[in-house]
This record gives structure tokens, sequence and C-alpha cells, in this order.
């Protein structure tokens, strides 16, 4: 796979059709994987990568590079898709100065969840019928490949591009993910558990705002969490109800926007499961309104951005979340 | 820092018996800013505003709180206080300290605290004030009258006699609405449709009104002076141009078992129709539901009859944008449905009808030429049973809590004339209070016991059984008497509650209009407005405000056109300066907004900017136009960046408020 990528952008590099390629490359570590801009057949070849560790999402990036001169080809995994339609409802991307190219997604493997398992000086991992091999410094080790995936990828809701200019390798479908069981587990929780619940998970945060720079839909031109003038702003935790907040005003902030593509959840370094309270809010907005997937499309009205005479009354919500 | 004045008032007792004013006055005086805090017995009186005047010139004064009762009531009583001595109008806040307070709290300590509480924020929101000025827009020189019945009618004959173009939009084929189908009107007992149908043709032939019969309002957008609307023009399947209604094909159509609308189902009528021989426009429509040219392709045979060719089994519904200054709605009312009405047998016995059926059973264009037969086997009844507040006064989910206002004397009327026609006839009538609060209407209510002897029983109907003799036993109690009834009554009426159209409540979210819990309009005032909505610019017309009798409507219809021609002889308004501004740093260019904006005042521009690394970078930023705005704030909660914000209604200033409330 990786070598068809490189090869097709040489290609389009060669002929002109785009000035720059957003992929991946490789830090310090096998698994350490982030997305750069590559302008020649020598970069590409030199560090471009991409293979089970291969995880970050980069059409966020294509706010800034989309808006530089010149074309800029974009490798889309299909969760990464979505995240793209959804900026590009919300004109954030300028659509004319990218060439899309899907290539398939995972499931990706998070090196944090191998080391959580003891194993250290990871080399190089591959799926062996549901046992993960590991080659590390040390020898070979195994653990089961399920324990190895990121979470993100645990509750894939589509293998399908909802986006492309062309396909590299086979477009597959949307899946039955069951992704809100654990929302249900929370729902089905007492208020003061659940509380419990998030005040352990959110207590975790050290303010680092990964799950901020890296959310697709927080691309504001100033974020109020930077703003002096918006009474919310602070880069270090002064107290623990205003960790709390952070997360819960950044949920509020892009419910109805937010695609689920889980890199919140997938770059805390604390390993808060922020993804939760965007699938709850997807999850009410599901039976509020009907079904609605954010950047499944361009162009349809977001519920929460849609006034219909057959909306619930807001009676409803509220009554919902007396326990 | 604002020099801030705060005013408290008493309303006579109605803050001051449960409020401790003067508690208030004091503990709000030490809020920072304040520089004078003041109670006084009539704020909203002279002397009460010349006191907050007075204090302005005094003190210097850069704000001012009220603590009184809903801005809805006096805001701007107090704004033009402010503008008269030199303070502008948009310093002044008023603290609800009367519906939001004193009225629902029993307990003075409590209620005390909380007045203060409300001051407290009111002053917190002041410190964040900045004037405001008001520009002006433009005023539509048009009218659009939706619903026409008699309310409809009225409003546009008399909007149209000021001089004003006026378009009355009507859901059926005709307009003339429920009083069409009624047969004598009370107490004069005068003919419905020899005082109705001529306001009808009148309306027809006026040069200023234009009937859109069988339309339906689709969209309302704008505000008032300038509204625009769609209507939709629902195909007919006849050119509307071209019929001449002469009704040679409602005779030849060959499908002529359609349930007839007009006579409540008691008869049938052909699939092309024209509802009634006095309608208006008179001009035919084919029920495509019916029609066996549109069902199956077979027949045509209306459109061989049709001299004037006006047939068009193609046509589509049409639609079509208007700009209207003001619109006055008069969507009427319906009898409730009596589905859930077991016990009177409704919809087991022909002979139980409503009295919206009764009134067709006895005129003489109804089902029986005006000759009362029983609807089961067309014999004379003989004991007729009416019973009241079908629905009506009724406490359980099946009907309205309210009086319908006009059974009892409808009643009276229908008694009293079958008396009079068929004196063998013996009536009674059923009923928990006879209501007959009007001009001449308790004399009518005595004639028809006294002179026409009705039997009035108090007491109500408990059961309606249809017997297989064609009788109907009656079950009833005599609350007088205390002893149980039984009547076998050849025919039951039943007086149905009325309820506000089901179109309304639809048209109601169109016209960001508010109703109340039944469907009926809201006022803007139950006793100093009541033709006018909340809403500005729409104004309210008949049964669709509360029930109403026909000369209670007439009336009601001619006051809201008179507030419609108020508006419409102005050439431009106020506008309101508590409008949406973006600040274009922030501004993403999302979209958001412009999606919420009820007005379309929100488009987007591409600008450049200055971006921190000394790069300029063009943006696509939102920006609102303060003529066409309306400050309804919904912008500013759609906003993902927070970059929308109201005047007088800030972010920081909602901030600034809940955080006093909380501190």
């Amino acid at each position: 796979m990786q070598e068809a990528m490189i090869n097709r952008a040489k290609q389009l590099l060669a002929d002109g059709s785009v000035d720059r390629v957003i992929g991946w490359k490789r830090g310090e570590f096998v698994y350490d994987i982030t997305p750069a801009v590559f302008t020649s057949a020598e970069e590409l070849d030199a560090d471009f990568v991409y293979d089970d560790f291969t995880a970050a999402n980069v059409s966020k990036y294509l706010v800034k590079e989309s808006k530089k001169e010149g074309k800029i080809l974009a490798f889309l995994k299909p969760c990464d898709t979505y995240s793209f339609n959804q900026l590009i409802k919300e004109h954030r991307i300028v659509r004319e100065n990218i060439y899309v190219i899907g290539i398939p997604g995972g499931p990706k493997l998070d090196a944090e969840r191998i080391k959580a398992n003891g194993i250290t000086g990871i080399l190089g991992a591959k799926n062996d019928n549901g046992t993960l091999i590991i080659d590390t410094v040390y020898g070979e080790e195994k653990m089961p490949y399920y324990e190895a995936l990121s979470v993100k990828c645990l509750n894939c809701k589509s293998k399908k591009h909802v986006v492309y200019d062309e396909l590299i390798g086979e477009d597959g479908d949307i899946l039955d993910s069951n992704r809100f069981d654990m929302v249900e587990k929370l729902e089905n929780m007492t208020a003061q558990e659940r509380y419990d619940f998030w005040r352990e998970q959110l207590s975790k945060c050290i303010r680092c705002n990964a799950c901020r720079n890296v959310c697709p839909a927080c691309t504001c031109e100033k974020c109020v969490f930077d703003n002096p003038d918006s009474g919310v702003e602070n880069k270090a935790a002064t107290d623990s109800f205003e960790e709390n907040m952070f997360h819960i005003i950044r949920a509020f902030h892009v419910a109805g926007r937010c695609t689920d593509c889980g890199e919140c959840s997938r770059v805390c370094p604390q390993n808060i499961p922020l993804h939760l309270l965007n699938r709850k809010f997807i999850k009410d907005i599901n039976s509020l309104y009907g079904d609605y997937q954010a950047g499944e499309d361009t162009t349809s009205r977001a519920p929460l951005n849609d006034y219909k005479q057959d909306d619930c009354e807001a009676s409803i919500v509220h009554e919902r979340g007396v326990e | 820092m604002q020099r801030i004045g705060v005013f408290v008032c008493h309303c006579g007792t109605n803050i001051a018996a449960t409020v401790d004013v003067k508690t208030v006055a004091e503990a709000l005086g030490h809020e920072p800013g304040v520089v004078i805090s003041q109670d006084y017995q009539y704020m909203c009186s002279e002397s009460g505003q010349n006191l907050v005047k007075n204090a302005i010139k005094e003190h210097n004064l850069t704000g001012v709180v009220v603590c009184s009762c809903s801005p809805r009531m006096h805001e701007n009583t107090f704004r033009k206080a402010a503008a008269a001595a030199g303070l502008n109008s948009y310093m002044v806040e008023i603290a609800n300290i009367r519906e939001q307070c004193s009225w629902i709290h029993k307990d003075i300590a409590t209620a005390t605290e909380k007045a203060i509480i409300l001051g407290k924020a009111a002053v917190a929101k002041v410190h964040l004030n900045a004037p405001l000025t008001a520009g002006e827009s433009p005023v539509a020189k048009r009218a659009l009258v939706i619903g026409g019945g008699i309310a409809g009618i009225q409003t546009a004959l008399d909007i149209a006699e000021a001089g004003f173009d006026v378009d009355i939009v009507e859901k059926n084929p005709t307009i003339g609405g429920k009083m069409a189908q009624i047969d004598k009107t009370f107490p004069t007992l005068d003919c419905a449709a020899c005082i109705l149908t001529p306001k009808m043709v009148e309306a027809s032939q006026n040069e200023h009104i234009t009937i859109h019969s069988f339309s339906e309002v689709t969209d309302v957008k704008g505000f008032v002076g300038n509204f625009t609307v769609t209507i939709k023009k629902k195909a007919r399947f006849v050119d509307e141009t071209k019929c001449t209604g002469c009704g040679l094909c409602t005779e030849k159509c060959p499908m002529k078992k359609v349930p007839n609308e007009f006579n409540m189902g008691l008869d049938n009528r052909s699939a092309i129709y024209i509802p009634f021989a006095q309608a208006v426009p008179k001009v035919a429509t084919i029920d495509p539901n019916y029609c066996m040219m549109m069902k199956t392709g077979k027949c045509g045979v209306c459109s061989k009859v049709c001299s004037a060719g006006a047939i068009d089994y193609k046509q589509q519904d049409k639609f079509i944008e208007q700009k209207y200054g003001a619109i006055v709605v008069a969507t009427g009312f319906n009898p409730i449905n009596l589905d859930k009405y077991d016990e009177f047998a409704y919809n087991q016995c022909p002979d139980v009808v409503t009295s919206l059926e009764l009134e067709r059973l006895m005129n003489a264009a109804g089902p029986n030429g005006g000759t009362l037969l029983r609807p089961s086997d067309k014999t004379h009844p003989h004991k007729i049973v009416f019973v009241q507040c079908v629905g009506s006064r009724c406490d359980d989910s099946k009907g309205k809590p309210y009086c319908s206002k006009i059974c009892c004397m409808y009643t009276a009327k229908h008694a009293m004339l079958i008396r009079e026609k068929y004196p063998d006839t013996e009536v009674y009538v059923f009923y928990i209070d006879v209501r007959t609060p009007g001009k001449n209407f308790d004399e009518f209510y005595r004639r028809a016991v006294e002179q026409y002897n009705v039997h009035y029983i108090k007491g109500m109907v408990g059961k309606v059984t249809p017997r297989s003799d064609g009788k109907i036993d009656v079950q009833a109690s005599d609350l007088l008497a205390n002893e149980q009834l039984h009547i076998d009554a050849d025919m039951v009426v039943l007086a149905a509650a009325i309820e506000p159209d089901k179109t309304a409540r639809p048209l109601a979210t169109m016209l960001t209009t508010q109703m109340d819990t039944n469907d009926f309009f809201t006022e803007a005032h139950p006793k100093l407005r009541p033709v006018e909505s909340a809403t500005a610019g729409i104004f309210l017309s008949g049964a669709c405000q509360g029930p109403k009798d026909i000369p209670e409507t007439v009336a009601q219809a001619s006051a809201a056109a008179a507030k419609a021609i108020g508006l419409l002889v102005k050439n431009s308004i106020t506008c309101n300066p508590c409008v949406a501004h973006s600040n274009e740093l922030m501004c993403n260019g999302c979209s958001s907004c412009e999606k919420v904006c009820p007005y379309g005042a929100i488009t987007y521009i591409d600008k450049e900017f200055r971006m921190p690394d000394r790069t300029t970078a063009v943006r696509r930023v939102a920006n609102v136009n303060p003529a066409v705005c309306q400050g309804c704030g919904a912008c500013t909660v759609a906003c993902p960046s927070g970059a929308m914000d109201l005047n007088g209604f800030s972010n920081s200033q909602i901030m600034a408020e809940v955080d006093a409330i909380c501190k």
C-alpha cells in the first residue's frame, strides 16, 4: 500500500497535477508517526510512511494547507473523509486546491496499549490470526491483537469513503459499530456513579490541549480558551472544576459537528475516553432529531442548526435528564 | 464606571405586599456604581417617571435600573422617560420583580431576597450597556389576511376601505367560512347568508382586495413592515380565469358519491363541485381523490361539457411570493372531533348530530331543503334533546378546559326555531350553566324558556343509547329535582366544543407568534392590546384568538384592521437597534448563523485581514444587515466560535447577569 501511494504521489507531482503531498512520516520510533507535507519525489522516498501505526487524521491540516498557493494531494482514510466533508460544509477548507486519494483505513495499532502490556522497544508488529507478533529489541513478543488496537478503531463506524477524487484499494461499507454501547453503560449508571466516573477520568487531565489541537471540528480563528475576553481562557488547570468544564465546553462546541473520528482519545496522553462525551451527544441527537452523521455529506442541515416544526420540544430533553 | 440609579416600584400592593421594597432599594444601593436607590408607589405614573428624570439630571446618571413589572409592560415607558432626561434609552434595564417574583411567591423573606438578586443582575448588565441608536426601515403598503371567514372578510374590507391593497388567503375553494354554514344568527334570528353573502361579493368586487381561494401560506420571512410571504395556490384543476361558475360540470359529473363537506357530510356532492350557490369565487374545483379522470384517466365529462374550456387536469400547485407590511390572522375555529365521546353514541347513531350539523339540517340550502328530518329515516323528530358543554369546560383529556362561549346562545336559537316551526316537538336542553352575557342575550334565552316552553334542565347527560325501535334513550340527571331521567328522544344534538383550526399552529410557527396551550393565538396584552400579537406587525382577528360570536368577531376584525391600517399609513418604522454583529477577527465563516437566521439578515463577504505573522489573508466572514436583523439572537447561540454577538444582549452582559445571580 505504502509503495502504491508513494508511486501515485510521485506521478501526480511529476505531471504537475499537485504541488505538495500531505501524508505521514516517521519520528524517532517506528510507531511515532506524524502528518507531514512533502514537496518532492526524494522527500517521499525518504520519509513517506503508511502502516498499521499510521492513525492520524490529516483533514484538519488542510485548513491551512489548502489556502496556500498551488494544489495539495491528501491521502484520506475512510474516517478522515467525514472530517474532510464537515470542514467543507463549514467553509474551512478550499476544495479546489485539494486532490483527495482515498486509502484503506484501520484498524490501527496503538503503541501505548502495547506498552501497557509491558512490551517495550517496539521495532514492528504484525497481526497473525488475532495474535499480534511484536518485534522488539529484546526479541519477539506476543499479545492479543484486539488489545493492541487504537481506541478509535475499536468501534469503526465506516470503511466507506464519503469523498475522494480517486481511490487506492477497495472502498468499503458503513459498519454497524456498536459504538454507543459504552455510552449506554454510562447512561444506565446512577447520576452519582456517572459523576464519579467522569470526575475520575477528567481529574487526570493535564490541560495539554492536545485534544483541542488535533480535533478537526476545533478550527476556530480564535479559540475561546486562548481568548482573554471569553472569560474561560486558561492554559493550566487552576482547579479541578476547570478541567471538567474545559472538556464539557469543548463537547458542546463540537456537538452536531463532531464526526466521531476519535482523534481526541487517540492523542490524549492521559488516556481519557473523551470520545464518549462526543458520542453521548451524537446518540442524543440521533434519538431526538433522527439519525445524523456529521460529514456524511456537504449539503444537509445539521440538526442543531435546523429548526423544523416537528422538532421535539425542549421539555423532552429536560425530562430525559432527570434521574 | 457607570453612575447607576435604581428605582424600585411598589406597583401599589402588587409588588410591595410580597416584596419588602425598602430593603430591596437599600440593598441595591450598596451595589458597585449605584449612586441613588429609591422606591416609589407607582413608578410608571407621571410623578414616578419624574423621579427617574430628575435623578438622571441631578446625579448625572449614565444608567438606570427599574425594578418593576415585566419589560413587556413598561420598558418603553421608562426608555422614553430616560430619553426625555437626555439619557440614551438603551441605558435602561428592567428587573422584573412582579411577574417573576412578587406574583409567584408568598413568603416575603424569600421574595425580597429574589428581588434583590434580580436587581443585582440588572445592575451588572447596565455596567456593560452601551448607548444604541435606532435606524428606520420602510413599510410595504399591502396587508395579508389569512382566513376568509367573516373575520377575514371584515378585516379585508376595512383595510381596503382605507385605500390599502389587501390579499385574503383562504384554504377552502370559497370564502365565507363557518358563517356561510349557519342558518340563522342569534339574538335577532336574521338569516346568516343574507348578511354574509353580500359582504363576500363586496370583497370580491373591491378593487383593493385580491382573494386567493384554495390557497395556503407556506412560508413567511421578514418582519414588521417587510414580510415576504409565499402562498401556495393549490391546483383546483379548473382555470379560475375561465370558469364562469355555470355549474354544468357539477351536474354532468358522473361521480356523485362524494361526502359534501359544506353540508357536514350529510349529503353528497360530485367530484367536480362548487361548495354552495353563493360561493366566492364561484369557480368549480375538482376533487382529485374522487375524480374518475384523475384516478383512472377514463371520463373527462366535465372537460367536454365546459364551454369555457376551463378544465385543466394537468394543473399544478402554483407558488406566489408577495411583500406585505402587515399580516392579520383570521384562521377561525372548528367543532372538536367527537370520536372519543362514546357515551353520546355520536358515531353509532346518525340521529345524534352536532349543532353545526343541525344548522345544515335546518338550512333551506341544506340536505333536506330546510325541513328538519331525522338523518336516519327522514321522519320528523318529535322529541329533541340538546346536550350542552360536550367537551367544553371539561377537565379531562378528551375535552377543552375553556367555555366555548357560543353554545348557550345557538342552542337557545335552535330550540326556539324548532318550537316555532314545529310546535308539536318537545325540546329539552341539558346544561351546566346557561351563560348569556351580551346585548339582548339573556332576553333571548328567557324567550326560549318562557315564550317557547323549551325544557331547560340543569344536569348532565350520562348516556345516550340508540334503541332498536329507532328511539334514542337519553339517560340524564336533573340536579335541581335531584332525580334520574330517561327521555326517549328522536334526535340528540350535541353542542360540541370549538377549537382553533388545525392550520393555526404551524402558521404560528411560521409567523413566530405565540399560542396558548389550547392553540389560541396569544394577544400582546389581554386587556390593552387584544388584537395585536406579541410579534410586531401580526394582528389577530376573530376566533383564532379565543371563542367568539359573530358580533364580537366582526368588532375584533375591524379593530385588527384599524391596527393594521395604523401601521400601513406609516412610510417607515423605527428599527430595533438591538441587532447582531459579528466580530470579524473571530468569525470562521462557517455559515452556522446564516442557516439559523429566520430573517435572511446574514450574508458572507470575503475580506482581507492582516494575520499575526504580518501576512495578509482573505477570509470569509459573516456580515449582518442591521435593517433586516430583528435581534432574535438565534445566530449568537448557533455561532460555534462566539464571534456573533447581540447589541443590548451581549454574551458578556448575559454572563454578567448570571454571575450576579450566582454570586
